[in-house]
């Protein structure tokens, strides 16, 4: 059945210069020259609108603009969703999608506020006075102990330490392109932060950034041998995600070509589909297998981080990470991205990041069991202020993926899994890879992140606070606008004006 | 001093190099009025090779340039390490298009001579090829001339 | 504190002064210059008839040129004697310089044939000085009938730049094409098939024997009957002085890839003199404005104590006639393979001997063509390039990355 396009190409001829820029760049052959007329074409039912064409026009001849041809309204069968019915009868299959939910479910962080500080205790010009906005993560003593001589034991457990509390968290090489990874690998080397390598293992031309590398093992196993779990300063253990809770990873054969099925040991164009659980892991004390297993074979020199996708019972499934071993719990909101994901789980499945972290940092708190473990916070986290106030909420630090990709020019078309992306990131065509070259890659995500801190020390510095540290689970620093009395219960949080 | 050079592993062959370099030495203010409807004669040429890479190719300010010893009107010349055409004295016998061994120096579309002057002479005071590659593959910086080699 | 004499005042003369300065900043330049004017550009006489540029712009260097490189200039002068033994030479007013090194760069003159009756032509000029054209342009009116002897590269530019200002030119050749010392029979008939549509007529294979007043008697016995009469036939090197001197002279005065000439601190450069064509390996006369340069700066700073060849010569040549321009280089050696495209408006003939470029023919296809002449100069192996793409169009491409890395990665 076909669809008028969703998408439609507004180009304007007076401004059209032919020069086809648009059509050298879009992978999707929506552009073309028409050699007789002396015009540019398109066939807009290819459009995926990710603006590349847009942002390239030198003469800004270019719009890409929604189709108002619309089925006829209906509040309870949307346009997309009956779309969705006619695709599936035709093809009988499960739809995908990529990137975050878009769908308009609340945005806590939208509906909490900061606080500043007013004539008392008064706020701090990060202009002139220090500002501390490092953070260690890992497990942290419950009490001072000291040696038998009486002299403070200062061994702790391995801490990563990260120069502000934000982390690029876990995209596998495969999803994302080589240079999206050279990228993000060098950003945090020069930031004194993280990245995460996902389950596609890591190419070794990039072992060579693993101090700054988290290194992962996901159900798949894929890309995991010795030599991988040293490299890293960290091993992430990926029980779940929160794009697809419940689910393994899903690369496309079509993705894995060349070094990225060398890098995962997985044959070529294979698909390389992660199982839903890892298969040695029904209970925690299994997972505390594994978490020691990875801790043996490192030789405790690296914390481990166990991350999970945030659902119903997180608070539950989070107490007994923290008695695993695991030294850091990543959550994952069920707005984070993915580079394909069935389209149903996508929007349908977790609960939203805000809720599941307050609700895990109180467990943890009531539990006594704390300072066992770091919480990275992660699944749309999208600017300096949803950074603060997860800290505030109780997180040690963030996982931003979206917002890094963006910073590597993604225009969330949502279109990943077809492989194509114009923007060199989720691609593994040459021409596409190419198209991001890591030394602007790289300094923009470095210019994000300095962004963030300068702006995560003004908010701090408003509150009155002068060290991150001192912002954590801080949750009188927040107030709820708009929300119901369970909501504020679970986020432990009071509404404004009270 | 600076000079133009190429990354050719980051450049996507968009073309839009040519187009830039077209505009910028147009004279005018607005690039469509510049451009539209008209065949575009630059001074930097996008190439590609039997891989598929492509690349653009501008004048090199060789340290030892050919055209400028060529020109038979005396219009071309170097000065601070530009190698600059004097449009008033070129009359169009295209010698220097004759002798340039990287096919730098191109006819303007009107009969006469012209190749880059590394943006100097016109609005942009900065190579506009440089400015506008999307992709970081034309860089304008110094480099060390490395001797050559065997 | 040395002294260095150059005798004529053209390009090679300005690259002899550029040579000699880019290593020795202190010692003495003496110019001796027969014409009345600073270098200019020769071959833009006809340009300036075709109201192209003037004589200012035709200027070769700037004014302070001579001042800037601190040349003297002796104007109006000519060195009639050079003294290898004593180095000196002496000049037409018995003034004597003195030299540690000299460079003869007289260039070529005109060569008029003998022709009964010549002199009977009160309107005749030849075409090669400043002086030239400024006397044809005061000669000609819009009603001018001209009779141009020579369908050379002299000749024709003299044919194009009179065109708008005279009424009718004629042009014969004893050479049955145009342009024979550079066009094959093919790509001279596109060019002569263009000047005729532009209204050049021409006499080919057949030229005057006699003339009577402003009548040419031909060959075939046809009359032609003009107002100005342009002799276009030829140069011929002026080599007098280095052959006076004792020095080796054949047709031209024969040189090194120095430029040096038999004679001990002696170079020679320009239209005078014989050297290498790299691309026939035979020495010749190319007299061609971009090689004097090339000779002169070589000359300039053997002379001065550096060291310099310029062992690449080979004839080129980048001419154009209304509007319809071609581009010739190197050789067509016997047993050459020529690779030809052609249609109605261009010729492409690319010569290839031994796995080598040896020359071209191009009419009509201008773009990037310097990269074929690099292939001719450098005698680069054919078989270490894409020539099926670069037969295909001038490019980089084709040369294979590591070259194209070095020119464009790196200062050329």
């Amino acid at each position: 059945m076909n669809f008028y396009p969703e998408f439609e190409v507004e180009r304007n001829d007076s401004r059209c210069i032919r020069c086809r820029v648009c059509e050298r760049q879009c992978a999707n052959e929506v552009h073309w020259f028409d050699a007789d007329g002396k015009v540019m074409l398109s066939d807009e039912s290819k459009c995926v609108n990710c603006q590349r064409c847009v942002t390239l026009c030198p003469t800004r001849a270019l719009k890409i603009v929604k189709s108002d041809c619309r089925l006829r309204e209906n509040a309870n069968y949307s346009d997309q969703t009956i779309k969705e019915i006619y695709r599936q009868a035709e093809t009988g299959g499960v739809l995908l999608s990529s990137m975050g939910n878009p769908n308009p479910l609340p945005v806590y962080w939208d509906k909490i506020l900061i606080n500043a500080s007013q004539v008392t205790n008064p706020p701090i010009d990060p202009l002139r006075e220090p500002m501390e906005t490092r953070v260690f993560l890992g497990k942290k003593p419950k009490h001072i102990r000291r040696n038998a001589d009486g002299t403070l034991d200062t061994k702790l457990a391995p801490q990563l330490t990260l120069s502000m509390p934000v982390m690029f968290s876990a995209m596998s090489y495969g999803s994302i392109s080589y240079n999206a990874h050279a990228s993000l690998a060098r950003a945090a080397t020069a930031l004194g932060i993280y990245y995460n390598t996902g389950e596609g293992g890591l190419h070794e031309d990039f072992y060579q950034y693993g101090k700054n590398t988290i290194v992962q093992v996901a159900s798949g196993r894929f890309g995991v041998h010795k030599d991988y779990l040293e490299a890293g300063a960290a091993i992430e253990i990926k029980m779940g995600q929160g794009a697809k809770p419940g689910i393994g990873g899903h690369l496309p054969g079509t993705k894995a070509v060349g070094d990225v099925s060398k890098t995962r040991m997985i044959p070529e164009g294979s698909d390389a589909i992660s199982p839903a659980p890892h298969h040695d892991i029904y209970s925690i004390e299994d997972l505390r297998q594994l978490v020691y297993s990875l801790k043996e074979a490192t030789e405790y020199r690296l914390p481990v981080i166990v991350k999970v996708a945030a659902v119903h019972n997180i608070a539950a499934i989070a107490s007994g990470i923290a008695r695993s071993g695991a030294d850091i719990i990543a959550i994952d909101g069920f707005r984070g991205g993915t580079g394909a994901a069935p389209t149903r789980i996508r929007d349908n499945v977790g609960i939203p990041i805000e809720l599941a972290l307050a609700a895990v940092d109180k467990r943890l708190r009531d539990e006594g069991i704390r300072n066992n473990v770091s919480i990275v916070c992660g699944g749309s986290i999208r600017s300096a202020a949803d950074v603060v106030k997860a800290i505030a909420l109780g997180a040690d630090a963030c996982y931003i993926a979206t917002a890094a990709c963006l910073a590597m020019g993604c225009h969330l078309c949502r279109s990943c899994h077809t492989g194509k992306c114009n923007w060199g990131i989720a691609t593994q065509r040459p021409d596409l890879v190419k198209r991001l070259n890591p030394d602007i890659g790289s300094e923009r995500l470095i210019n994000l992140m300095n962004a963030w801190r300068h702006e995560i020390k003004e908010l701090m510095g408003g509150m009155g606070i002068n060290s991150i540290e001192a912002l954590r689970g801080n949750r009188l620093m927040l107030r709820g606008v708009g929300l119901t009395g369970k909501e504020l219960e679970i986020l432990g949080i009071s509404h404004a004006g009270e | 001093m600076k000079r133009i050079y190429v990354k050719e592993e980051w450049c996507l062959g968009c073309h839009l190099c040519e187009y830039n370099c077209a505009f910028a030495n147009s004279g005018l203010t607005d690039m469509v009025k510049a451009l539209r409807d008209k065949p575009i004669y630059p001074r930097i040429q996008v190439e590609t090779d039997e891989n598929g890479v492509t690349y653009a190719v501008s004048c090199r300010h060789c340290t030892d340039p050919i055209c400028v010893k060529s020109c038979i009107a005396g219009a071309l010349s170097k000065k601070d390490g530009v190698i600059e055409i004097d449009h008033s004295k070129c009359v169009g016998c295209l010698t220097c298009v004759l002798v340039c061994p990287y096919g730098a120096v191109v006819e303007d579309g009107s009969g006469v001579a012209q190749k880059c002057e590394l943006c100097m002479k016109n609005s942009c005071g900065a190579p506009a090829c440089v400015k506008g590659c999307p992709n970081g593959a034309i860089v304008y910086e110094e480099r060390q001339a490395v001797p050559a080699s065997d | 504190m040395k002294h260095y004499v150059i005798i004529g005042n053209g390009v090679a003369a300005a690259g002899c002064i550029e040579g000699i300065r880019s290593v020795d900043t202190e010692s003495s330049i003496t110019v001796i210059s027969a014409e009345q004017h600073p270098v200019y550009c020769r071959p833009l006489i006809s340009y300036y008839l075709e109201q192209k540029t003037d004589p200012e712009r035709m200027n070769y260097r700037t004014p302070t040129f001579y001042a800037d490189h601190g040349v003297t200039v002796l104007y109006g002068k000519t060195a009639e004697k050079i003294d290898a033994g004593t180095r000196q030479v002496t000049l037409n007013t018995g003034e004597t310089l003195p030299f540690d090194a000299l460079c003869n760069a007289t260039g070529s003159a005109p060569f008029v044939p003998p022709m009964k009756g010549l002199e009977t032509v009160r309107e005749q000029f030849t075409f090669m000085t400043l002086d030239d054209a400024l006397s044809l342009e005061k000669a000609v009116t819009p009603e001018s009938k001209v009779l141009i002897i020579g369908a050379g590269l002299i000749g024709l530019k003299c044919a194009e730049g009179l065109h708008d200002r005279v009424r009718e030119i004629t042009v014969c050749d004893l050479a049955p094409r145009v342009l024979s010392s550079i066009l094959d029979e093919t790509c001279a008939a596109m060019m002569q098939k263009h000047l005729e549509a532009n209204g050049i007529e021409f006499l080919l294979g057949n030229s005057a024997k006699e003339f009577k007043g402003n009548t040419a008697i031909m060959q075939n016995g046809d009359k032609v009957d003009f107002d100005v009469l342009v002799l276009a036939v030829g140069v011929r090197p002026n080599t007098a002085l280095i052959k006076n001197a004792g020095g080796d002279v054949n047709r031209g005065i024969r040189v090194d890839a120095a430029c040096r000439t038999s004679l001990p601190e002696i170079y020679a450069a320009g239209d005078c003199t014989e050297y290498r064509d790299i691309s026939a390996d035979t020495d010749k006369i190319m007299a061609l404005m971009p090689n004097a340069y090339m000779q002169g700066h070589t000359a300039g700073v053997n002379m001065a104590g550096g060291e310099a060849v310029f062992d690449q010569a080979i004839p080129m040549n980048s001419i154009g006639f209304f509007g319809l321009h071609c581009h010739t280089a190197g050789s067509q050696p016997e047993g050459c393979e020529m690779y030809e495209e052609a249609d109605e408006k261009h010729i492409k003939r690319l010569f290839v001997k031994d796995d080598k470029l040896t020359g071209f023919m191009l009419i009509g296809h201008m773009h990037r063509t310097g990269i074929y002449t690099a292939l001719i100069r450098n005698q680069t192996p054919l078989s270490t390039v894409d020539f099926a793409r670069l037969k295909l169009e001038p490019q980089l491409a084709a040369m294979g990355s590591a070259y194209r890395s070095k020119v464009l990665k790196g200062v050329v």
